[in-house]
Formats: structure tokens, C-alpha cells, sequence
């Protein structure tokens, strides 16, 4: 049997279906149109109902493969995977594309090896070559200084793992019919090893930076780490959450997952706002995807000004309280 | 415990070129670092051997300059380290690199652990990792944040997701890849550059591993770089400078407006 068809890894938690499934099927989607093949979608999990995987075929999947068991509830890479390559052996699918995410990163290397599969990370552009039916898989490199394009002219399945918000989810169209697939989990497939045992929430924000809309950062020009108040009060104005340059994670004004950069997170938010951050090349590298960028800094020369759609050459201290005042003013309205 | 810790050597600026034709990395002419990114998985090694003994061999593959790299770690305070090089894992990518670092550390007897940074700054990818396990059949844990426990059979330790933190008991052997938040990493001694320079790094390749050459290098990997773009780096952005209380407050107008229209923000603001 050759290789055949479109898969999208779907993600849950606690039940419900995480947005970066449906940015996948719009990227799957695409994709299947393009090779005029069947797009299904896999979900492993725990306790998932029947409208919430009729959702994958709102957005566009033709087949839903589920394994849905207790045992799934968490993501461990080992049962993950062994439940994925089962399902990889059985139905040959030519392309799989996940989120690249914790979970996608982690699953995905896995699987590649044990099926022998090329493996992109953290695409941001795919595409299929119209001559060979290969799929183009594109991705920054070098901090974001290159797009670089890859295929796998030889192995199957093609795999990548894409980058999160990197498209917008695909719409809902309740007109579309599909196919549920429930398969049972065989329990050999459970390795055992690793157990989850616990989960302590993170402090302060909950919206991780990489799914947010809106991400409102502050960096060295804010001096002092109470001074991020400023960026905070902002953020919550806006409905964003707060990131963070790598100096003011550093200075411990801010806690890790909050940093955006190379050696931090690589986002693609609508609004980026960079408060204070004077736009190193390494700091940079978390932003190219990201829509619009807006930067206040009273060093007109900084870097980061140079990507930026609106720029303030500005004393945050001066402009920030009363940016935030304004919005205060007319959230009351 | 006897660690393993895996590194890359990585350019030193994110300015480097990459050869058109083969779509790898010119790495002439540029200077070389460990990858920021392993330094917390070599602190974090180091941490555990000054707890509960034992010794921690440091691995890379890559050209022959990566000795440097291993070098460094060495005088940290890692004790020896081991060179996989040769022309036959030229162009290697993520996965037939994974296969190679595999067949080595098989054999490496007696490891307890092996360690590794999420994923280096220059390729970005944090698959080797992962891929290293899955060839070794080792239990995995990636992104962990913190050890929390250590016991001869077990690890407790905290991974880092999108929401939170997963507590995780690992047993061993197990491949943990490490964050940043896990450690503030030492900077070498000079007693560890002295015996760093003493010290032999042994280079190994398919002479001295039992490797399948046809997974190797470039015809070994499964993945082709068939085109490297250069993306739009610089925005056309409006730069507005924000002087007196006037142009404060003139400047802030026009940034709402600005995300207004943009419909980054909901119309009541």
C-alpha cells in the first residue's frame, strides 16, 4: 500500500480541542485540496465528546482517527508515540503535520525515527512542488536571518511541525460531514515509563505568550523590575499578556517563559508592543513572524525601530501612564 | 551517577552564510561557541555529579574545530568528552545526526543519564534530542525546568509546557532536554582550562562505530534543503519621536488609532 492522504495532529486538553488543531486543518487543508486527497485528523486523548470532534470536521477534516483513553489524559512522548506510529503503519498517511508545540516538538522527532521519517521543525510556510507532489516545507533558520526550504524527496510520511499562530485557524462550516473514527487503544502500547504525577499552574499569567494575540514586552529600558507594573497595567488593558527581552529575564524581573528571543520563545502575536527593549539581533528572532510590531524607545537609533509598523521615539516613563490612561478612560465609556 | 551530556558547537553571531548550492552552513571564518542553550545541561550535569558523584562525558558531532566546544565543557567541569567527525556525516541532518549520536553512545556503558539543550540556536530545531532518544528506546522528558528529586531508580522533575509545569517521575536511564530556567550556568575555572588542555578528546567515526553508512550524512538524511530565501527583515514602519507633553500626548492618539484600525483591539478602546 503507498502512501496516501493528510494528517493533522490535534491537540486537547481536559477534553477540549486546542486552537492550534484547527490552524492546522487550515494548513492541512490546503495542502490535501492541493494533492486531492482525503485530510484527517488525529486526536489521542481522554474524554473527548462527540460535537467536540465533529469541530475538526467543521474545520475542515474529512476523517477523525481518535484513540481516546484514560491513559492518554496527559501527553507522555513514549505512549504518544507508540499509539502514532500504530496508527502510521496501519494507514499510511504521505504528510503529517503537527503544532509545534511542548507537546508537537517532542512527539514528532520521536515518531520521525521510529518510521523513518524526514522531520521539519517549526514551519511557517508549506506547500506541496506541483512537478513531484513533495511537500515544500519552509522555515526560518539562523535566528530568523534565512528562510530556508525543505523537502523529503524519498521517505514517507513527510513530516513537520508548524509554527503556532503562524495561520489563522480554518473557520467553522457545520455543512461539512466527515468521518469519526474511534480506535481502540491497544494496551501494549502503553510503555509505563514515565508517569505525570503532578502540574503546578504558572504564576501570574495563564495564556502562555506563544498563543497569545496581543504580547506587551518590556526590556533593560524599564531599570527597574517594579517599573514592569507599567507593562503589566498595559497588557491587561489591552487583553495581551507580558513578554520579556532576554536582559530583563536576566535581571530577574520577569520569570523565563515570558522571553521572547532565540534563546527564549519565537512568537507570532497580532500586536507585538516592545517597551524598553532596544532590539538585539537575538531579540528579534522571536518577532519576524509576528503581525504588527510597535516599539517605544528613547534611543532613536535602536534596532528595534528598524522592524517596527509604528515606532515612538519616547521616555516610556513619560508615555506609557498616559498611554494607559487613555485606555482607561476610554474602557470607561 | 555517569552523565551523558550531548552539545552542539554553534556560530557565534547569527550572521552566518549558507552555501547556496547545498543549502548548509558556510562555517568558515566564523567564530564558534557551545550552543548557549546546552550551557544549562552542562551546569545542570555538573550540579548532580558534585551531589551524588560519578563522571560526565560530553558529546558532539561536528567538525574537528568542535574540540573547542567540548573543550570548554571540559573546563567547567565535565570530565572527558568525545568527537564524532568525519566527512561521512557531512550535511547530516537532525534525524541521520540522531542515528550517529545513538550508535556512540551505545557504546558508552554504565550512563545513567544523558542530558541536552532544548535545541540549539542555529538550526532551531530541538529534534536530536528526542530523536537520540527514540533510537536508544530511553525514556524522554523534554523542556524540564527543574530537578526536583533524585533517586538511584528515578527523577523527579518539573517540564515546562504552554500552561504550566508538569511534574514528571522519569526512570532511569532517561534523555532529559533542558530550559533555561533550570540553572544559572558556571563559568569555566582555571584549573578546568588547565586540565581541559590536557585532556585527549578522542575522535570517533565509522571507524571506530558500528555505523550504516548509508544513514549518514547527507544521502543519510531524509530531509533536503532545496532553497534558502532571505526574509524581509526591516518594517516600513512610521517612526514618530515623542518629545514634550504635546507630542506625547499627539503621538498616543495616532498609536490608537494606529491598532484601531488595524482591528488589533476591540473598537470600544
Amino acid at each position: 500500500m503507498s502512501y496516501h492522504g493528510v494528517w493533522t495532529i490535534a491537540e486537547e486538553n481536559r477534553g477540549k480541542i486546542k486552537e492550534v488543531s484547527y490552524e492546522l486543518l487550515a494548513r492541512g487543508r490546503k495542502l490535501a485540496d492541493k494533492l486531492g486527497v482525503d485530510l484527517a485528523s488525529v486526536l489521542l486523548g481522554s474524554n473527548i465528546s462527540e460535537s467536540e470532534l465533529k469541530q475538526l470536521i467543521y474545520r475542515g477534516a474529512d476523517k477523525v482517527y481518535v484513540v481516546d483513553a484514560p491513559e492518554l489524559g496527559n501527553f507522555i512522548a513514549e505512549n504518544y508515540s507508540n499509539v502514532l506510529v500504530d496508527l502510521i503503519n496501519k494507514y499510511k498517511p504521505e504528510i503529517i503535520i503537527a503544532g509545534a508545540t511542548t507537546s508537537g516538538r517532542t512527539l514528532m522527532p520521536y515518531v520521525s525515527v521510529r518510521v523513518n521519517a524526514g522531520l521539519t521543525a517549526d514551519c511557517t510556510g508549506l506547500d506541496i512542488e506541483e512537478e513531484t507532489k513533495n511537500l515544500l516545507q519552509t522555515r526560518p533558520a539562523i535566528g530568523g536571518n534565512i528562510l530556508a526550504t525543505i523537502k523529503t524527496p524519498n521517505n514517507r510520511p513527510q513530516m513537520a511541525t508548524v509554527r503556532v499562530k503562524s495561520s489563522r485557524p480554518a473557520p467553522i462550516d457545520k455543512s461539512r460531514s466527515g468521518e469519526i473514527i474511534n480506535i481502540k487503544l491497544r494496551q501494549e502500547l502503553i510503555d509505563g515509563r514515565v508517569e505525570r504525577i503532578g502540574f503546578r499552574k504558572a504564576e501570574g499569567e495563564t495564556v502562555g505568550i506563544q498563543d497569545a494575540d496581543i504580547v506587551v514586552a518590556g526590556g533593560r529600558g524599564l531599570k527597574k523590575g517594579e517599573n514592569f507594573r507599567l507593562i503589566r497595567e498595559l497588557a491587561e488593558k489591552l487583553g495581551g499578556v507580558i513578554g520579556a527581552s532576554r536582559d530583563a529575564v536576566d535581571r530577574g524581573w520577569v520569570s523565563y517563559p515570558h522571553q521572547v528571543g532565540l534563546s527564549g520563545k519565537t512568537i507570532s502575536p497580532k500586536l507585538y508592543i516592545a517597551i524598553g527593549i532596544s532590539g538585539a539581533i537575538q531579540h528579534l528572532a522571536g518577532i519576524k513572524t509576528a503581525d504588527t510590531v510597535v516599539a517605544i524607545n528613547s534611543d532613536p537609533d535602536a534596532q528595534i525601530f528598524k522592524v517596527s509598523d509604528f515606532g515612538i521615539v519616547g521616555d516610556l516613563f513619560e508615555v506609557i501612564p498616559l498611554l494607559n490612561e487613555r485606555l482607561a478612560k476610554k474602557g470607561d465609556k | 551517577m555517569n552523565i551523558i551530556i550531548l552539545i552542539k558547537q554553534v556560530p557565534e553571531t547569527s550572521n552566518v552564510k549558507m552555501d547556496e548550492e547545498t543549502g548548509t552552513m558556510i562555517r568558515d571564518g566564523v567564530e564558534s561557541i557551545i550552543n548557549p542553550l546546552d550551557l544549562y545541561a552542562i551546569e545542570v550535569g555538573i550540579q548532580l555529579k558534585e551531589k551524588f558523584g560519578g563522571k560526565i562525558t560530553v558529546i558532539t558531532l561536528g567538525p574537528p574545530g568542535a574540540e573547542k566546544a567540548l573543550k570548554e565543557a571540559i573546563s567547567m567541569g565535565c570530565d572527558d568528552g568525545i568527537l564524532i567527525s568525519g566527512r561521512e556525516f557531512k550535511g547530516s541532518d537532525t534525524w541521520a545526526t540522531s542515528y550517529a549520536l545513538a550508535e556512540a553512545i551505545k557504546k558508552i556503558e554504565n550512563y545513567d543519564l544523558i542530558l541536552a539543550g532544548e535545541r540549539a540556536t542555529d538550526g532551531d530545531t530541538g529534534q536530536v534530542g528526542p530523536g537520540v532518544a527514540s533510537f536508544l528506546n530511553l525514556a524522554l522528558a523534554t523542556y524540564i525546568s527543574k530537578i526536583v528529586e533524585v533517586s538511584d531508580k528515578n527523577i523527579i522533575a518539573e517540564r515546562l509546557v504552554e500552561d504550566g509545569y508538569e511534574i514528571l517521575r522519569v526512570p532511569l536511564p532517561a534523555l532529559l532536554t533542558v530550559v533555561k530556567e533550570i540553572s544559572f550556568p558556571r563559568l569555566p575555572t582555571l584549573r578546568g582550562k588547565q586540565k581541559a588542555k590536557k585532556t585527549e578528546i578522542p575522535v570517533w567515526s565509522t571507524e571506530n562505530i558500528e555505523l550504516d553508512k548509508s544513514k549518514l550524512g547527507l544521502k543519510g538524511s531524509p530531509t533536503r534543503v532545496v532553497k534558502i530565501g532571505h526574509p524581509r527583515v526591516t518594517r516600513n514602519g512610521t517612526i514618530v519621536k515623542a518629545t514634550d507633553d504635546e507630542s506625547i500626548s499627539e503621538t498616543i492618539g495616532r498609536l490608537l488609532k494606529f491598532i484601531q484600525e488595524k482591528e488589533l483591539i476591540q473598537r470600544g478602546h
